[in-house]
């Protein structure tokens, strides 16, 4: 496989997860909005930092509106991370990589963005919000669907995922670093229940709100999130569950290719170093500090597989 | 005769180099007056990748710089026998057929100034005209180290009214052209009376004269070259004929030092 | 519904459509209009979804369009298609020697069959390809040989594409929607094979390999990226080849051979199927400044390490200047007269010829030269007195730089609309394959069609559209 084919792949799928991401943090911005008593607050720009984007939003756009804000994450193509410029760029370089994904895949890509750009051709209002949403959402399971039921599992396959899950790792460790100090101990009164606005803001945004109720139960403790987000390897957007992933299909690759590479070591570290504590450990290290070695520790990963797979000259 | 040449350049650049090519025309012709006894070619901080001979025959090596390298040595030397033929080249041969010569290239596009040239020469022998000429630039355009750019035109050479073998040997090939003959460029080594060590390489230039063949012009130094006069590489202009061309990615600045020997064993 | 002067390929005999279309024009009649309005938009719904487009230049950002596609297939017959390819087999052999003789012994222009001006000041002519002898002797592997019709036995060849002819993955999709759309005519109709066009490429370029390779060949297909016009083709050809569509940024030499970088390392590839032009496939040793290319990509070829295909330099045999030129071509080089009949032409670099086609300007088709896909070019009798004056100055300016050519009377082949079947003007482009093995055409080629009334401009860059082209085994 070329390494620019990998690379296509690789950041197909991160767009998409990108795309899909970013969808699911505008609902829920919008869900709180709807849903919050009391004097107005500002939900939007946390939900912009999340998204790394509210310093250019803050270029853009003089104040935080409702309007603007979901303007901008859903479609500005000023605003690379956009769902629309998340929905562009992952059809890009499906186009790109047409010989390695299936005709279904492509299909399904090609149709999401045609379906998407339509229907993000003009502003949305508030009332077609959730029809608007819920179709990016349909739209990108559905290649999300094509790729798991037509795609041999072979090194196409491996690098899809990869991007994949360093993409919704990134979106976690974002979501709760975002939000951090509302799960630190000492915020607030010690052991006291958080703010139900602020749990349902995080699980939400995970699409993980009712998971976390099986789980864990009704009451809601900081360190139950934190757990479950960051460790709880049943959690599909947990830290560890993604981070085993990427580490079963760099394994993957390395069995077909018959060569570990740097990248391997460096997957297993990361398991290895912040994967095997308990949650006290993370609340002792300092979880701030901790999420910001992890999303270092993606990014690395992320730098060290476009070098060992080649994915530029 | 034999002359015994070594040809250094090197090159250093002020940051790691992770690619580039480099595509030489350094090694003498063989032909009926000058025969190659050896030459070897020795690279430091690269590699040679294939060698083939273009269409005017020249022997041209293509050589890739090694990843991370910051000097690159290109050393070639050898033994060449010479024979004094008196300028003339011979018939011409090659793949390239004789009317490509009457072409212009970007380099050698004629103009005002090199028609201006052209319309001092007066009627006469063939020969006789294309000497005229040859006097006429070397005393229009002045010798000047270092005074011409190399990606010069000859017609920017004509209106600095200086410059170096390279632009008096293009401003005579594009007068020669605008005249009818079909005319090329030569680049190589010259031997020189008073001293071994050269400046550079040398280049002068070649018009076909129906009934002799190729003939020589040394514009430069006012003479048809002899036997101390050693051709590498011909083309319709520099372009063609230059000892080193390349490509780099990255953006590394260079300097270049080359150094040239040329002895009678 | 033949409109006069045109000859129609369905239409013109007076009470019957004419025998190739017999059975089509049955069953078409016998069909309900609202059914087939319904299969023309599923047909173009599928192209949508397929992502079968073309950028459009000339516009800020590249847009992908669709090629309008109709339902009525072009039907050409057995014997019709015999006479045809024997004509274009023979052309193509001819152009081939061509090359060949131009860049090795120029035994043509010592014969006087060309003038030497019309080559050495020739911009398509590539002087760095004097003497190189292209591995197997092929110069042209892929050749579009672009024809049109005005009787029916008057076939007129209109240019020859001996660079990197495209469409061909239009003629394949064109055939599958059409074989998934109305299986049932195909049952009823012996139409020849194309849908392995794919298959005999891959065959004939890795029949093209530099000998003395160990094993099967690598082929890799090399596209200028996906805001190509033609990348959609590119994407579809290297896929259905089983080939690696590859960017320049993707190789690199390596060991004196053309590499491309996998995500193991650089791998050798022997037969590089390029759709770069010649310019800036070697910022080495053409446009330094092309980021298409691969530096010293032409090297590995003079090294013999590499096929291009088609090889560099090929633009000199469908040059328009030298298109004028056929007819002695392929009498040279062939000893036969030349099948195909060439449409006559005037080299406005000619006084006589220029003072001709000022006069005349309004009546004729005028090209540029060295142009392509109906950029640049005056259809005298469709353009308005404005543009006609306009187009009068540039070819005064530069009289080389243009042919001109009689409108001709192209046929017309009824397709699909609101109201009903309506005639509209096509042309044919053939595609050929050649290797050292032989040559193989496949019968038909994509048919192109002008979906405006009246126009005679089918070129998809002017709102042309394509239609499933039938040689039928009669």
């Amino acid at each position: 496989m070329l390494g620019k084919t990998a690379n296509g792949l690789y950041w197909m799928f991160r767009y998409l997860e990108r795309a899909e991401n970013n969808a699911r943090l505008i609902e829920t911005g919008q869900r709180i909005a709807l849903t919050r008593s009391g004097a107005p607050t500002d939900e939007w720009t946390p939900v912009m930092k999340t998204t790394g984007t509210d310093l250019s939003y803050a270029q853009k756009y003089d104040t935080v509106t409702k309007e603007s804000a979901i303007d901008w994450m859903l479609r500005d193509p000023e605003n690379p991370s956009s769902v629309r410029s998340s929905i562009e760029a992952a059809r890009q370089n499906a186009r790109m990589v047409r010989t390695a994904v299936t005709a279904e895949v492509w299909g399904a890509m090609n149709g999401c963005y045609i379906d998407v750009k339509s229907a993000l051709a003009r502003r949305v209002n508030e009332r077609d919000l959730p029809n608007v949403l819920g179709l990016i959402r349909q739209r990108t399971a559905l290649v999300r669907g094509a790729t798991h039921g037509t795609m041999l599992r072979n090194d196409s396959y491996d690098f899809a995922r990869i991007g994949t899950f360093l993409e919704r790792a990134d979106n976690t460790a974002r979501i709760l670093d975002t939000k951090y100090y509302v799960l630190l101990p000492t915020s607030a009164s010690v052991g006291s229940h958080l703010d139900n606005i602020q749990w349902e803001t995080i699980l939400r945004s995970v699409s993980g709100a009712a998971g976390f109720r099986k789980a864990y139960g009704q009451k809601v403790k900081p360190s139950e999130i934190v757990d479950f987000l960051v460790l709880d390897k049943r959690m599909p957007r947990s830290l560890n569950f993604c981070c085993q992933k990427i580490r079963d299909n760099l394994g993957y690759l390395a069995s077909e290719y018959g060569q570990r590479l740097e990248a391997h070591q460096m997957a297993d570290d990361m398991c290895r170093r912040f994967m095997s504590h308990d949650v006290e450990a993370i609340f002792d290290y300092g979880l701030h500090e901790y999420i910001q070695d992890v999303v270092a520790a993606l990014n690395a990963l992320g730098h060290q597989i476009e070098r060992d797979y080649r994915f530029f000259a | 005769m034999i002359l015994s040449i070594s040809h250094a350049t090197r090159y250093k650049f002020d940051a790691p180099v992770s690619y580039g090519l480099q595509q030489l025309r350094q090694t003498p012709k063989s032909y009926r007056a000058q025969s190659v006894l050896t030459w070897t070619t020795r690279l430091t901080g690269a590699k040679k990748q294939l060698e083939f001979d273009d269409y005017h025959r020249n022997r041209v090596e293509l050589i890739s710089l090694n990843d991370g390298v910051e000097e690159l040595v290109i050393e070639s030397e050898g033994r060449v026998e010479m024979a004094d033929t008196h300028g003339i080249v011979g018939p011409h041969a090659g793949p390239a057929p004789l009317w490509l010569f009457a072409r212009a290239t970007p380099l050698t596009q004629s103009g005002r100034g090199t028609r201006s040239i052209v319309s001092q020469i007066s009627n006469g022998e063939p020969l006789d005209r294309l000497h005229a000429l040859s006097a006429l630039i070397k005393d229009q355009i002045a010798y000047e180290v270092g005074a011409s750019e190399s990606h010069w035109t000859a017609e920017e050479a004509v209106a600095a009214a200086k410059g170096v073998c390279q632009d008096h040997t293009h401003v005579f090939i594009t007068c020669a052209r605008i005249m009818g003959f079909p005319a090329r460029y030569s680049s190589g080594f010259l031997l020189l009376d008073d001293r071994e060590e050269q400046e550079a390489t040398h280049a002068w230039a070649e018009a076909y004269v129906d009934g002799l063949g190729w003939v020589g012009f040394d514009v430069s130094n006012g003479i048809s070259p002899d036997e101390r006069y050693v051709r590498v590489a011909t083309g319709l202009d520099y372009s063609d004929a230059a000892p080193i061309r390349g490509v780099r990615m990255g953006n590394a600045e260079e300097s270049l030092s080359v150094a040239v020997k040329v002895a009678q064993q | 519904m033949s409109e006069g002067r045109f000859f129609d390929e369905m239409w013109a005999q007076e009470d019957a459509a004419r025998p190739p279309y017999n059975s089509f024009y049955s069953w078409i009649t016998h069909e309900d209009p609202a059914r087939l309005r319904a299969k023309q938009r599923e047909a173009e719904e599928v192209f949508r979804l397929t992502g079968i487009t073309f950028n459009v230049y000339g516009r800020k950002e590249a847009e992908e369009r669709l090629i309008p596609f109709d339902i009525v297939p072009r039907i050409i017959s057995g014997r019709e298609w015999q006479k045809l390819s024997r004509g274009i087999e023979q052309r193509v052999i001819a152009i081939n020697a061509f090359l060949h003789d131009i860049y090795h012994r120029q035994e043509i222009l010592k014969a006087g069959r060309v003038p030497v001006e019309m080559i050495a000041g020739n911009e398509a002519l590539l002087p760095q390809m004097m003497g190189v002898m292209p591995p197997g002797g092929v110069y042209t592997h892929i050749v579009g040989i672009d024809l049109v019709r005005t009787g029916e036995d008057e076939f007129f060849v209109l240019e020859d594409n001996a660079r990197t002819p495209s469409g061909v993955s239009y003629m394949l999709e064109n055939r599958e929607t059409m074989l998934s759309m109305f299986p049932e005519l195909f049952a009823q109709e012996k139409v020849r094979n194309v849908s392995n066009y794919p298959l005999l490429l891959q065959k004939s370029l890795a029949e093209s390999a530099p000998s003395g390779i160990p094993g099967d060949p690598t082929v890799a297909l090399l596209t200028p990226g996906i805001y190509n016009s033609a990348y959609f083709e590119h994407s579809f050809l290297a896929n259905n080849m089983g080939v690696e569509l590859v960017e320049g940024h993707d190789l690199r030499v390596v060991d004196g051979r053309l590499c491309m970088r996998t995500t193991q390392g650089y791998d050798p590839i022997d037969v590089l199927y390029r759709r770069v032009d010649d310019e800036f496939l070697d910022p080495l040793n053409f446009k330094p400044e092309s980021t298409l290319g691969v530096p010293g990509l032409f090297d590995v070829y003079r090294s013999g390490a590499v096929t291009l295909a088609n090889a560099p330099g090929t633009g000199i045999a469908d040059d328009k200047a030298i298109y004028s030129y056929m007819p002695d071509i392929v009498e040279f080089y062939t000893g036969e007269k030349a099948i195909l009949q060439n449409v006559p032409t005037w080299r406005c670099s000619d006084p006589d010829s220029l003072k001709y086609v000022l006069d005349n300007l309004a009546e004729l088709v005028v090209k540029e030269v060295h142009g392509s896909g109906g950029y640049g070019m005056l259809v005298g009798p469709a353009a308005s007195k404005k543009d006609v004056e306009a187009f009068r100055k540039k070819l005064k300016a530069r009289p080389a730089n243009y042919i001109a050519q009689p409108t001709l009377a192209l046929s017309t082949v009824p397709i699909f609309t609101k109201s009903g079947l309506a005639p509209r003007h096509v042309d044919l482009r053939p595609f050929v394959l050649m290797s050292p093995e032989g040559i193989r055409i496949t019968p038909g080629g994509l048919t192109r069609v002008a979906m405006k009334k009246g126009s005679l401009v089918v070129n998809s860059s002017q709102g042309g559209g394509t239609k499933d082209t039938w040689v039928l085994d009669d």
